[in-house]
């Protein structure tokens, strides 16, 4: 008699510490000895604005009609000591996005966008094409530590300057582009060595602290007389006492960038690991301009994971002037989409994204160039995937959809103006939010740690 | 209107920038003293138009800064960031400049006579420096393109990062950034250095010079690369 085999249940008990995500980053680090780089923003789940919700009118509030009543959107940004400040009709701003990291198509197509519905658009790392400034009404030009082709032209050419500190998803970090969008026109107007793996400066090149950057500040509003507003953008970390020192330095306005702000290309460590979510950056901002007695004299843009109407309102309602969005642009764009629209058809585009090794809802692989859909690329057969024209209609549908239920929750609120949404509109859905954004737990009027201060 | 001069003691700075940026050049003026300077930040920032401008003094932080075309002398001593982001044209300081001089130039001549401070030529991107004394540390740090001429010693992490800017240095490099070498000098390096040093109006023999540029080793992501980056 033959002994039977002894049938045993396979062990499917996964470790916590040691999951299939963690044994995976082990061997990829074992396997290359590098870092890995990637696209967008923080993947984690974070506390958001999800977590708060607002307290509609009802008899203690009057509401106004939804379809019926004005309700103002105008937004104004730079009154503190520019002669020109930018006026806009609403209150939702596109982030600063390189040409390099976005093809010159897409700069042009969030310029179209932006000048349609009345707002601005922003350069980024790698200076102005002419393609943006052609196609903005109103464009903010950013000065980062890089310098990539900075010049006193566009200076002057600009509607608002922006210095920038840092970006959300790597505040402390240089900016990336990988070799294989280093173009030929990318590092023209770079002056780098074509295909090369472009690491930016981290830190600005002629000053250090922020008692050199009101001097660089003031040299800034020297060489345009004083006309153009100057923004501070800085990635979130230490925001109350940052934003304390860019009101210091002299900015008009500051951009806080929350963790959940997309990048081109950053280290996955830096992305997850570094900088604190835009709800808690947002609280803290808004304390600094009012424990300084600035709130309204300066203003506060704040972007990092704005996605919706709902995100809007709830920004500008915990005190933010306005907001600034780049992911969901992109994904305005098409970004993650199956397909892409090129000669009158819909063409479906799963190969290529498979070709990367993913596939639509998963990709964050603006970092090889090979952008599916013709987003984040240099490639000049890529590109032709997203052109101006289909570029901005979308997007424009996606502005006017933000801005119109940011206008329907403020009217709901009973609200004429949506810059008088207020943190009294809100509470919160979780302890943590509740917390982090300094409004009550819903129910109660329960503000943990209120009463230790912040 | 040929010659105008500009008392900081009597008009604001602000004045005297703005009559450089918007009246001057419509009226021909060819030549601006401006007296009293004491340190000012942001002497004649952002100009765009041929002008000799003479500071008369010690001029604060990015006198200069992004010129476009015009020639500016600075008689004294310049602070933090003088020419930065210059396009083209001169800036000439006849004592030392502080740190970062000449950052982020594309274009250009920036002459310091004496000593330059931390990070001369930092993320330089075309251009020539020429300094007649020694620069601090980190000096061309991640330069990009252009030359720099160094006539005294270098300060630690010469070139640390360098992309295409080449410089040249006579006396002791105390020591190199990551990807910086030596190299050796060619006929043309040896012209290069003789045009700079008489543009600059000074006497050195282009044969006491080293050439210093990238080992370009750090172009491209490398795990063998270890921390250089």
């Amino acid at each position: 008699m033959s002994e039977q085999p002894i049938s045993r249940a396979v062990s499917k008990e996964e470790s916590f510490g040691y999951d299939r995500k963690t044994i995976d980053y082990i061997r990829n680090a074992a396997a290359h000895g590098l870092y890995e780089i990637r696209g967008m923003g923080a993947k984690r789940q974070l506390p958001s604005f999800d977590d708060l919700v607002f307290l509609g009118a009802s008899l203690s509030r009057y509401a106004l009609e939804g379809y019926r009543e004005k309700c103002s959107t105008k937004t104004i940004l730079g009154t503190r000591y520019a002669k020109k400040p930018i006026e806009l009709d609403i209150p939702i701003t596109i982030a600063g996005m390189s040409f390099g990291s976005l093809s010159a198509n897409v700069k042009e197509a969030l310029g179209r966008a932006a000048t349609e519905v009345g707002t601005s658009t922003t350069t980024g790392d790698g200076g102005m094409t002419p393609e943006e400034r052609q196609s903005s009404k109103t464009l903010v030009y950013q000065c980062l530590p890089s310098r990539y082709g900075f010049n006193p032209d566009d200076v002057r050419r600009a509607d608002a300057i922006e210095v920038v500190i840092g970006q959300g998803a790597k505040p402390g970090g240089g900016g990336m582009l990988l070799g294989q969008k280093v173009s030929a026109r990318v590092a023209g107007m770079r002056t780098l060595p074509e295909g090369i793996d472009q690491r930016s400066a981290c830190r600005h090149p002629d000053w250090t602290g922020p008692d050199d950057l009101a001097i660089k500040i003031q040299e800034l509003r020297e060489m345009t007389d004083w006309e153009k507003p100057i923004y501070v953008k800085v990635g979130a970390t230490r925001v109350f006492n940052d934003v304390k020192l860019a009101v210091h330095s002299g900015a008009d306005v500051v951009v806080v960038d929350g963790m959940q702000g997309g990048t081109a290309a950053t280290q996955t460590c830096f992305i997850e690991h570094i900088g604190i979510p835009t709800l808690a950056a947002v609280r803290q901002a808004v304390h600094a301009l009012e424990d300084l007695d600035m709130k309204g004299k300066v203003q506060l843009i704040v972007s990092g994971g704005i996605r919706t109407g709902p995100d809007v309102a709830k920004a500008l309602a915990m005190g933010a002037d306005a907001v600034a969005i780049g992911q969901g642009v992109l994904i305005a764009l098409g970004c993650n989409h199956h397909s892409y629209f090129q000669d009158g058809e819909h063409r479906i585009a799963t190969t290529d994204y498979a070709a990367l090794g993913t596939s639509p809802g998963f990709c964050h692989h603006c970092h090889t160039g090979k952008c599916p859909v013709g987003i984040t690329t240099q490639d000049a057969m890529l590109e032709q995937r997203l052109t101006p024209e289909v570029g901005a209609r979308h997007l424009r549908n996606y502005l006017k959809t933000l801005n119109m239920e940011l206008t329907t929750i403020a009217r709901a609120c009973g609200k004429q103006n949506v810059h008088h949404l207020e943190r009294e509109d809100l509470v919160a859905l979780t302890i943590e939010a509740a917390a982090m954004a300094h409004v009550p737990l819903a129910g109660t009027s329960w503000i943990p740690g209120a009463s230790g201060g912040l | 209107m040929d010659g105008l001069s500009f008392d900081l003691n009597e008009i604001p700075l602000r004045a005297v920038n703005n009559f450089l940026h918007k009246e001057a050049p419509g009226q021909g003026v060819k030549k601006v003293t401006i007296a009293n300077p004491d340190g000012a930040h942001n002497i004649a920032v952002g100009l765009d138009f041929p002008v000799d401008i003479e500071v008369v003094g010690h001029a604060g932080y990015y006198a200069g800064g992004m010129n476009k075309v015009a020639n500016i002398t600075v008689t004294g001593s310049a602070g933090t960031g003088v020419a930065e982001n210059m396009m083209s044209g001169r800036v000439h300081v006849k004592g030392f400049a502080s740190n970062g001089a000449g950052a982020s130039m594309h274009g250009g001549l920036l002459v310091i006579d004496g000593d330059a401070g931390l990070r001369c030529g930092i993320s330089l991107k075309g251009g020539d420096i020429v300094v007649g004394g020694s620069v601090g540390s980190f000096s061309a740090f991640m330069a990009q393109a252009g030359r720099m001429v160094i006539c005294g010693d270098a300060g630690d992490a010469l070139g640390d990062s360098l992309y295409e800017a080449v410089l040249y240095v006579k006396g002791k490099i105390k020591s190199l950034g990551a990807d910086a070498q030596i190299e050796p000098m060619s006929d043309a390096d040896l012209a290069t250095v003789k045009q700079l040093l008489a543009a600059a109006g000074m006497k050195h023999d282009p044969k006491d010079f080293r050439r210093v540029a990238s080992a370009r080793s750090l172009y491209h992501w490398n795990a063998d690369a270890n921390q250089e980056y």
